[in-house]
């Protein structure tokens, strides 16, 4: 448990000296939502609400695909090599998956509030909406993270990441599209409950697997 | 012989498929008609196809908790074969919605599903084929092989049951249980499920025993050279 806590601290600091990286994202997040306005400018009532949970979701799988790949491929090979003698690959993962999903769910709600800002704010619900975020992140960090591990080791990771994190990532996202729609109709908050805990669940099996499969990735 | 009386079995079974599938007695439904026959023909591809990936994963783990080649070698060929059934599947699935929903690709929650389904095989290829190293490229298409399966089952089996679809077998459209009173149509479904399972399996060890051999020249190429 120390060791996971001193991994995660490592990664802020790392993250705060190398300022660029985390910048990087955000503007990456900013330039997205700001070509969204620009191309729709005059037809703001073009954007329906659904156009606005598909924009939103799909800004927020391509920020995290970015932002989560960087924890592998970015990694130098002696550093791999110096944490493999240190550590378990158990604390390594644990601490890179509870880092991923702080950095997701900060960049993916600063993109909501981003969305609010520059475009509209069609949801009722806000509430469960904020929970969702929360959720997809975790579901977004626990396959990515994985995913990324697995990308570093093949020729063209980064095309690579991408092609093998679509179909794992759907059915998150297909569950959130639904969830983000209950929000906008302003349901009862009740009637998402089956979809947030289908979420969860499959929150669950994601984590356990990439617990599980990562100390083989790990080894080579 | 004795030791293959189950690719005779699939033979036999596969012909009393495709004879008793065209010519048995179905029940008349409402807009289905004749098409119900894509039920022998179409499920049992899907069925098939989900048990060689069940397959190619069981041996995707074997492999990890044992790393031998041959695990490898049959995790990737039952991939292959699950990959074909999958499509074949998707094709008979196209051609009876073609004629029942007007459209070959309806969009419905099941169609989707299957398509990214296929999407998870080919990215395990793509994996494959950008891997050099022998070894690493056996131990990360099993990692992915077993992680790409487990996020599957949800798709696969949750999420279209919680949706509203046009596909038999759910909402209030005509399914599997509907034929209850007309339980011959089982006496063809679950022959031509074994059968095409049992013809996958045989498929599979013939792709295990062509890299085999294909293994064998290349280390005999190699003393040659020596």
């Amino acid at each position: 448990m120390g060791r996971v806590s001193i991994l995660i601290r490592k990664e802020f600091t790392l993250e705060l000296r190398r300022k660029a990286v985390f910048s990087g994202l955000a503007l990456y997040m900013v330039s997205t939502v700001f070509i969204y306005y620009l191309t729709f400018n005059l037809r703001q009532n073009l954007i329906s609400p659904l156009v606005w949970s598909a924009l939103f979701w799909v800004t927020v799988l391509f920020s995290s695909i970015n932002t989560i790949a960087k924890s592998f491929i970015s990694e130098k090979k002696g550093q791999e090599i110096y944490f493999h003698s240190l550590v378990s690959p158990e604390a390594i993962i644990i601490s890179k998956l509870v880092y991923n999903f702080l950095l997701c769910s900060v960049l993916s709600w600063a993109g909501f509030l981003l969305f609010v800002l520059f475009i509209s704010n069609p949801l009722i619900d806000s509430g469960v909406f904020l929970v969702t975020i929360l959720l997809v992140s975790w579901g977004f960090s626990s396959s990515l993270t994985l995913l990324s591990g697995i990308a570093s080791k093949a020729n063209n990771s980064n095309v690579l990441m991408t092609v093998l994190s679509f179909p794992v990532v759907i059915s998150i996202l297909l569950l959130a599209i639904k969830i983000t729609k209950n929000c906008i109709d302003g349901l009862e908050s009740y009637s998402s409950y089956d979809e947030l805990i289908t979420l969860l669940a499959i929150n669950c099996l994601v984590t356990a697997v990439s617990y599980l499969l990562f100390p083989y990735i790990w080894r080579s | 012989m004795k030791k293959n009386w189950w690719k005779s079995l699939s033979i036999v079974l596969l012909i009393y498929t495709v004879v008793g599938g065209f010519l048995f007695h179905v029940p008349r439904l409402t807009i289905v008609n004749e098409t119900i026959r894509a039920l022998y023909f179409h499920v049992p591809m899907w069925f098939g196809m989900v048990f060689m990936f069940l397959a190619s994963t069981y041996y995707a783990i074997l492999y990890l908790r044992k790393p031998q080649t041959i695990y490898d070698n049959y995790s990737n060929s039952f991939a292959t074969v699950g990959l074909v059934l999958g499509m074949l599947g998707i094709v008979t699935g196209m051609i009876w919605a073609n004629y029942t929903w007007g459209s070959p690709w309806h969009g419905d929650p099941k169609q989707n599903g299957a398509a990214i389904a296929l999407l998870v095989y080919f990215a395990y290829f793509i994996l494959r084929g950008s891997v050099t190293n022998n070894e690493q490229k056996a131990r990360l298409s099993a990692v992915y092989n077993i992680f790409a399966f487990t996020a599957m089952i949800p798709l696969i089996f949750i999420i279209p049951r919680m949706t509203s679809s046009m596909h038999p077998g759910s909402g209030g459209n005509p399914g599997f249980n509907m034929y209850d009173l007309d339980s011959k149509m089982r006496m063809v479904f679950y022959p031509a499920v074994i059968a095409w399972s049992l013809m996958g399996t045989w498929v599979a060890t013939v792709l295990v025993r062509i890299q085999l051999v294909k293994e064998k020249i290349e280390d005999l190429e190699d003393e040659q050279i020596q």
